[in-house]
């Protein structure tokens, strides 16, 4: 019974925003974070079935592709997962991390023209926290949980302002460099200029003298 | 205490907002789709990040299909609307009309209220002076993060286009300075060849 009521309650969990998908289809989603930010993912798959004309509740045996890409384009999570899924990470550097799906079929027959009907919900930072699972795992009362929640908040809002201060240190050497080849390149060009100027005439020169013709 | 605690799964599992940010490619649209109870206030918000002149098409329709907000070509914009019907609602970003860039779109969709702290069976007295603060401080705190997370793109957009314009120049510079030495090199040697054909004759008519 307890399983049975979690798992409804699980399943009701990741009935939020949906897409759909092709076979071979992968689709990417951007989340630019602050590093130690949590990040959980759920996602639940539901195949349309060509007989009933509608979205078969659950499939056994499709399966998705996840794979997580850190800012460096390294690969920090690459796992394949049943129908319904969920998928943690924490950041370790700050950037754009990149979560792909694609879905991995094991019998292929199944899709034969479908499409996929992909529900995702893709949590951040201070949401990920189950509140009511604090409280009762902590002892807390109501205003001692609205205070936490508070906390986790403020933290999240430093942890964005801290990745702030490195975005804008970046955008800045960026812009100084953008300057200083713009100088460098300006005066190398005009000095390549003026030198193959005087050559050009130099050369001509002792070459119509060579020709008699000057 | 275990009931509270499975209560308190249910609902604190409705987690009824969505915040995506995903790649658009060219001559490509994106549809999203959501349940919605009627009475919902619901509010979508998008944001192009990177891409082109930073436009996209966005169309937001209701269950019988009826277009409740269609913008063409929008940097950004906010929407807020209440469900007149249950049903799936479906919203979508088109990049049809480019023909090269890809675009990344940010958008957040949110469906209703925030879920409540506690599953309250005995909400029935008011909330006390310290909790309403803290409500406050709350929704205040919420409003901030908005506001980061749009400065945050924002930068994002910036951060691009320097990045951009820095390859760039490098680029150019280094192709123009190449075609520069080419096509003295080449004058030189195309007004030699004039000479060195003419020389002959010239000897010839001079003796």
């Amino acid at each position: 019974m307890l399983a049975s009521f979690l798992l409804l309650s699980w399943i009701s969990s990741i009935s939020a925003l949906y897409f759909h998908i092709g076979e071979t289809e992968k689709k990417c989603f951007i989340e630019e974070i602050p590093d130690e930010t949590m990040v959980i993912g759920k996602y639940r798959t539901q195949l349309w079935d060509k007989q009933s004309g509608s979205f078969l509740p659950a499939t056994p045996g499709l399966g998705m592709h996840v794979e997580i890409k850190d800012p460096d384009t390294k690969i920090i999570l690459s796992r394949q997962y049943g129908s319904d899924g969920r998928f943690t990470f924490t950041s370790h550097t700050p950037g754009e991390h990149q979560i792909c799906l694609h879905s991995n079929s094991t019998k292929m027959a199944l899709f034969a023209g479908g499409k996929l009907r992909v529900h995702l919900d893709i949590q951040v930072g201070e949401h990920t926290n189950n509140y009511p699972e604090i409280a009762a795992k902590d002892k807390l009362t109501e205003l001692q949980l609205r205070v936490r929640q508070l906390l986790d908040q403020v933290e999240q809002i430093q942890k964005e302002q801290n990745y702030q201060r490195y975005r804008e240190e970046r955008f800045r050497m960026t812009s100084e460099s953008t300057n200083q080849r713009v100088l460098w390149w300006s005066i190398t060009q005009t000095l390549i200029l003026i030198i193959t100027g005087i050559w050009q005439m130099k050369h001509l020169k002792s070459f119509f003298e060579a020709k008699k013709l000057v | 205490w275990l009931a509270k605690v499975l209560w308190a799964q249910l609902l604190c599992g409705w987690v009824l907002g969505s915040e995506l940010t995903f790649e658009l490619p060219d001559n490509a649209k994106q549809c999203f789709y959501e349940d919605i109870t009627v009475g919902t206030k619901c509010t979508l918000e998008f944001q192009v990040i990177t891409g082109g002149h930073y436009d996209v098409d966005c169309r937001l329709e209701d269950p019988d299909g009826t277009t409740l907000y269609k913008e063409m070509k929008k940097q950004y914009d906010s929407f807020t609307f209440t469900a007149a019907k249950n049903g799936t609602y479906k919203f979508c970003f088109s990049n049809e009309f480019s023909t090269f860039t890809h675009k990344t779109v940010y958008f957040d969709f949110q469906v209703g209220d925030d879920p409540p702290l506690f599953p309250n069976e005995n909400r029935v007295t008011a909330l006390t002076q310290m909790e309403s603060a803290c409500v406050s401080i709350h929704e205040a705190l919420k409003s901030v993060i908005d506001y980061q997370t749009h400065f945050r793109l924002r930068e994002a957009q910036g951060r691009s286009r320097a990045e951009d314009l820095n390859t760039r120049v490098a680029f150019w510079s280094i192709g123009e300075a190449l075609i520069l030495l080419v096509v003295s090199i080449s004058q030189v040697v195309l007004l030699r060849s004039f000479f060195s054909d003419k020389k002959t004759t010239m000897t010839r008519v001079g003796s």
